[in-house]
């Protein structure tokens, strides 16, 4: 049952059994293999030992790195898209939403996911309150911007024609606050793959629980492998929101032709 | 309705059958009467009411600018036509129908608006902008696509060449003509203007005045045109209602009697001094009996520049005037679109005209 051993135990012992089979026959002793030259060697970055453990160690790392921002990011949105709208027609509203989550906002990740340990427990629930929670200021505000900064000329016409508020809201003053909600976005969703890592403090999931794991062990390619897919997967959805936000904004980026 | 009504610019007659609208469209909607009823708004909190007791009748079809100063409350009495602002007291008819007891969304939509900055969604192409309210009201595809050709069509802005670009890419003066097709699309029997023109250069807004002007010879709509320039208020008005601060209703004229007797000293001043020139702007060269061409002016044709300067019949008195003023003649020739002389008008006659 050596194969058995679960990522947790350590990535040394995993790294060490080189991905061998387990099963009978095999000497209870696991087999560490032959390291390669360079894990040998402990260099600082090994290629052979990160392409060796994609499949096994980075790749579910990664992917359980974005369904965790993409859960948190996306109830972020639609709560803070709502809140936005109910500030935005009822400005009373937004003073309490606003100092709430501003609040939220200044509590520190480490200290946040403490708090709601004894409530929700070592879950990725209380990793994904955690991350809304902190979601939730930079999105209202930024949303709530953009609905007020649409140009009031556009407003009173809308209103002028007959165009119920509910019509100017989503034909007129939400598409006009696309380019505001996406800037929003974007910081949002890089700060929320950043916060992602530090959720490895309570639950063993995301590119964060293999630092937190490498940081015990002098050997750095594990460390420096899954900190690199941290910072390219954030660079990645932030081109991917850049893109999505152009493609839905074709009006802001016409030449003029006339 | 228009018999008391005195055209200072359309031909007789013009009033009366409506001008089919657009090429191939539907019978266009009759323009109806709006009814001002002794209307109040009160701001709560501020002393004086913006409009008080206004009372005044804008028969269908004619274009009736509200004029005033700033403060004079001539906006505030505009919104409340459409509700956009709502009456403290007094009530607003259109067709006879008080606009309290129709749904607000309802009367607006049966309303053209068109406002100053214009308010094009910069989103929307110029053809969605235009079919914004078609598709409110539920217009099938096939209608609404018509529709918007017609009306960009009718301002001078084909669709094949500006159906697809944003609003950004138009010049002000385009745009202004997007938002009254815009403002036309459901073909309402009514339009308010909030001074439509006003940020427009001046060369760019008496291209789009002329324009307007044409196009309601064409599409008759009963048309509050807000305004604080009384060289505006006379061209484009066949009716000027001006308003003091406060909203107090101080006159409410044809352009020709406003300017020729003012009520007061207030409209006197502010409809100025030159006042007698402005009449002057009403008067076509056309309008006035001519005395028979001159042989002698006829037969010096090829050498004429020792003759009397000319004009074309559809200029103004105004222009005739400043244009013996500038040559230092007392009389010029008047000329048919043919370029052929029609006659001779004299210094003599402008005055006589411009007093009558």
């Amino acid at each position: 049952m050596s194969a058995a051993l679960p990522s947790a135990v350590g990535p040394l012992a995993r790294a060490a059994a080189g991905g061998g089979p387990g099963g009978p026959g095999h000497p209870v002793i696991p087999d560490f293999g032959a390291p390669s030259g360079c894990v040998a060697h402990d260099a600082t970055f090994c290629t052979d030992w990160f392409t060796a453990h994609w499949t096994n160690l980075f790749w579910p790392a990664l992917v359980q790195h974005v369904e965790l921002t993409l859960v948190a990011v996306v109830i972020g949105f639609v709560i803070a898209l709502a809140a936005a709208v109910l500030g935005h027609f009822q400005a009373w509203f937004a003073a309490p939403v606003s100092a709430v989550s501003s609040f939220l906002y200044t509590v520190p990740p480490l200290a946040l996911f403490q708090l709601l340990v004894p409530a929700t427990g070592f879950s990725v629930l209380t990793v994904e309150v955690a991350l809304v929670a902190y979601s939730l200021y930079l999105l209202f505000t930024t949303i709530l911007t953009g609905l007020r900064e649409v140009p009031q000329d556009a407003v009173r016409a809308a209103r002028g024609m007959g165009l119920t508020r509910w019509q100017i809201l989503f034909k007129v003053e939400i598409p006009l606050a696309v380019p505001a909600i996406v800037s929003g976005l974007r910081v949002t969703t890089v700060m929320t793959i950043g916060t992602v890592a530090i959720a490895a403090y309570v639950i063993d999931e995301g590119l964060g629980s293999l630092i937190l794991k490498a940081l015990q062990s002098p050997f750095n390619t594990q460390f420096i492998g899954a900190g690199g897919l941290a910072v390219v997967l954030a660079l990645a959805a932030d081109g991917l929101l850049v893109l999505g936000g152009r493609l839905l904004t074709p009006w802001a980026h016409a030449r003029r032709t006339a | 309705m228009s018999q008391e009504t005195t055209e200072p610019r359309s031909p007789a007659g013009a009033h009366g059958s409506p001008a089919a609208g657009p090429a191939g469209a539907r019978e266009p909607a009759e323009a109806q009467e709006i009814v001002f009823d002794r209307v109040v708004k009160n701001y709560p909190g501020a002393g004086a009411p913006a409009v008080d007791e206004l009372s005044l009748t804008v028969p269908a079809g004619e274009i009736c600018v509200l004029l005033g100063p700033s403060g004079s409350g001539k906006t505030t009495a505009l919104m409340m036509v459409n509700r956009l602002t709502e009456p403290t007291g007094g009530d607003i008819r259109i067709g006879g129908r008080s606009i309290r007891d129709m749904d607000r969304i309802e009367l607006r939509r049966s309303i053209g608006y068109v406002i100053q900055q214009v308010g094009l969604f910069p989103h929307l192409s110029i053809a969605d902008n235009v079919a914004t309210v078609p598709k409110v009201l539920g217009w099938d595809r096939g209608r609404t696509k018509q529709r918007v050709a017609e009306l960009l069509d009718l301002v001078g802005l084909p669709v094949a060449e500006y159906g697809r670009r944003y609003p950004a890419q138009l010049s002000g003066g385009q745009q202004q003509r997007v938002g009254i097709a815009r403002a036309l699309a459901a073909d309402p029997p009514v339009m308010l203007m909030d001074e439509p023109f006003g940020a427009l250069d001046p060369i760019t807004r008496e291209r789009v005045q002329d324009e307007f002007l044409a196009l309601h010879e064409r599409i008759r709509k009963t048309v509050i045109f807000v305004s604080h320039d009384i060289d505006e208020a006379v061209k484009m008005g066949t009716r000027i209602a001006v308003l003091r601060e406060g909203g107090h209703l101080a006159q409410y004229d044809t352009p020709q009697a406003l300017l020729k007797e003012p009520a007061d000293e207030f409209v006197a001043r502010f409809v100025g001094a030159d006042r007698g020139l402005k009449r002057l702007t009403l008067i076509r060269l056309a309008d006035l009996e001519l005395s028979a061409p001159g042989a002698e002016a006829q037969e010096a044709e090829p050498h004429g520049a020792r003759t009397l300067p000319s004009l074309p019949g559809d200029a103004s008195l105004r222009s005739a005037l400043s244009l013996m003023i500038a040559d230092g003649t007392g009389a010029l020739r008047v000329t048919g679109p043919d370029g052929r002389v029609l006659g001779t008008v004299t210094l003599d006659a402008v005055r006589k005209a411009g007093a009558a």
